[in-house]
């Protein structure tokens, strides 16, 4: 049979049913790469237009330096502040956790143990990122704070501290698989590179292995920073629903996704200010994570440029 | 003439087959020694076992002396540490390897993992090795840019200068120019000669031109055998053994 040996015209039924086919293709990428934007811009869209009013009624002043956070009060205080402060504490202290046991993890995993280890280990590491938050939640406030409570005991029962600690437990699995997959792309010419250089196994995971995933790692950590500013059920269940204006980790505070769980479960009116509260807490998160991730994209491509 | 090293009665297994068989050889001190041989004969086994590379995967086996002079130390002996081995032995590889870094970090990399942390003195090292590697006008001020933007060429230099650092006793070369274009081969080989002043050399070619050019000894290896150790201008002019023969003639391999 002969293979086609002539070009054909572009007249040719041949070539028009193929230039058919592949603008259809081409189209239907188009609109399923189209709809995930769609939806990111539908709930922005929907944040600022329920957000906006909000900032009609209460001056930016105000919404920044007021020392208090009491929308549903008598005389209402809008300092978003407190909200931020809860999030942002609660936040470091999963970080403080999760980002050098994650790394360890990753390590471990990737350079010191063998197959037979590693698919025992991982399964089980992944399996925290599998239970559910509101398990957590409990697990914090009805394990882990007694417990906290006996070697610290001005501990409040709802408290920062052991909301963070167990958030960064829960968030370990997202910085260890992302870094761990990074590190085992690491070729192994680098490593043989390392370690014929008299390093040991230490040194070249850390001065090799790490800086050359980094990349990868540094989207596991942005990825695991994302996670802990939009955990919801661990904070509002063992932190508390009291926002305040403090970083102390032994008092109970409020963050921003605990406020708006606490607010949409009671009934407010549509459309008054209390309401809107929602939608403006929702904007900030939704800015903080995505300047998280603008940050750690800069940061990515810098080291990128810098060490390709 | 000194003896560096002296390989006795090594013998090699990966697994289940065995690769090295009572291989035997000397390595002189300041003088390039090449192994040459068909593929699959064992050249690269052998160089590894030089820096105890094998010891980083299981299952492999091996026994016989690789005494390094003048301590007459067997670096295979289960008693030394293989990373004090890796210390004074260095290796180049195939493909050239330089560390995602800068050019000055790569070279400072064996200085810091011995622990050095003086910048003059790892500034003068790092100047010191970048020459004797030829590599030095071409990067001095650029040296804080990434290796890997370098040339082929230039990486296998930068890893010879890496591995220059540390001053080890021995260098291992495991075909360091096959990845390379000619004009950097050429280089490579002259630096190589060049460097024999300052260090042992065990080189393992395909090439047979470089190995004459280059190296003061030969030897070459048939399925896991030394079949014979020569000086290269005897080897390649009046082979003794009817395998060299066939070999260096093209008949086989
Ligand atoms: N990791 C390994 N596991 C099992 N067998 C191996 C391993 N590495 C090499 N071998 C086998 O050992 C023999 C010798 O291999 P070696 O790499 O030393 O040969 P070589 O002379 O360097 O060959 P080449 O010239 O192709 O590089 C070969 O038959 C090879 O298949
Ligand atoms: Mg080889």
């Amino acid at each position: 049979m002969a293979i086609q040996s002539e070009f054909s015209t572009p007249q040719s039924m041949k070539r028009r049913w193929r230039n058919f086919k592949e603008s259809f293709i081409h189209l239907l990428l188009l609109v399923c790469a189209g709809s995930s934007v769609l939806v990111t811009f539908g709930v922005i869209y929907t944040l600022v237009s329920e957000a906006m009013p909000f900032f009609l009624e209460v001056p930016i002043k105000n919404f920044l330096f007021d020392t208090e956070w009491t929308p549903l009060f008598e005389n209402p205080q809008y300092g978003i502040m407190n909200l931020i402060s809860g999030t942002l504490l609660t936040t470091v202290i999963a970080l403080i956790i999760a980002i050098p046991l994650g790394t360890v993890a990753a390590v471990f995993l990737s350079e010191y143990c063998s197959n037979q280890v590693r698919e025992f280990f991982k399964p089980l590491l992944e399996l925290l990122a599998a239970v559910p938050t509101v398990v957590y939640g409990y697990f914090a406030l009805l394990f882990v704070t007694p417990i906290l409570q006996k070697i610290i005991p001005s501990l409040e029962s709802f408290n920062a501290l052991s909301a963070g600690i167990v958030m960064g437990i829960m968030i370990i699995p997202y910085v260890s698989s992302l870094s761990e997959d990074s590190m085992r792309a690491v070729p192994l010419y680098l490593r043989e590179g390392s370690l014929a250089m008299g390093a040991s196994k230490l040194q070249t995971s850390f001065k090799v292995i790490v800086p050359a995933a980094f990349s990868g790692i540094a989207s596991a950590y942005v990825l695991g920073i994302s996670r802990a500013l939009g955990e919801t059920m661990v904070v509002a269940i063992a932190a508390g629903l009291q926002a305040r204006l403090s970083l102390n980790p032994l008092q109970s505070t409020q963050t921003l996704t605990a406020y708006i769980v606490q607010v949409s479960m009671g009934d407010l009116p549509q459309g008054s200010i209390g309401y809107r509260t929602i939608y403006v807490s929702g904007l900030v998160l939704l800015l903080f994570t995505l300047s998280f991730n603008l940050i750690g994209q800069s940061i990515r491509a810098r080291m990128e440029k810098k060490y390709k | 003439m000194v003896k560096k090293a002296e390989v006795i009665n090594l013998n090699f297994s990966y697994t289940d087959k065995k690769v090295l068989n009572s291989v035997s050889l000397p390595i002189y001190e300041n003088r390039i020694t090449a192994l040459i041989g068909p593929s699959g004969c064992g050249k690269t086994t052998l160089l590894r076992c030089f820096n105890r590379m094998h010891d980083l995967y299981g299952s492999v086996k091996y026994d016989g002396q690789i005494n390094l002079f003048p301590d007459q130390l067997n670096i295979l002996s289960k008693e030394i540490d293989p990373i004090e081995v890796r210390m004074k032995i260095g290796m180049v590889f195939q493909k050239p390897n330089p560390f995602p870094k800068s050019i000055y970090e790569n070279i400072a990399y064996g200085l810091r993992v011995r622990g050095v942390k003086k910048k003059s003195f790892i500034d003068e090292k790092i100047e010191d090795s970048l020459k004797k590697a030829g590599l030095w006008k071409e990067v001095e001020d650029r040296l804080h840019t990434s290796a890997t933007a370098l040339s082929g060429g230039q990486q296998q230099r930068l890893c010879i200068a890496r591995a220059l650092a540390t001053e080890p006793d021995i260098l291992l070369l495991d075909e360091p120019t096959s990845a390379l274009d000619p004009i950097s081969t050429a280089h490579i080989e002259e630096l190589v000669t060049e460097l024999k002043n300052a260090v042992t050399i065990v080189m393992v070619t395909h090439n047979l031109h470089q190995a004459a050019r280059t190296a003061d000894f030969t030897s070459f290896m048939y399925l896991g055998k030394m079949i014979e150790f020569g000086e290269s201008s005897q080897i390649f002019t009046n082979p003794k053994e009817q395998k060299t023969e066939n070999y260096i003639t093209g008949r086989f391999g």
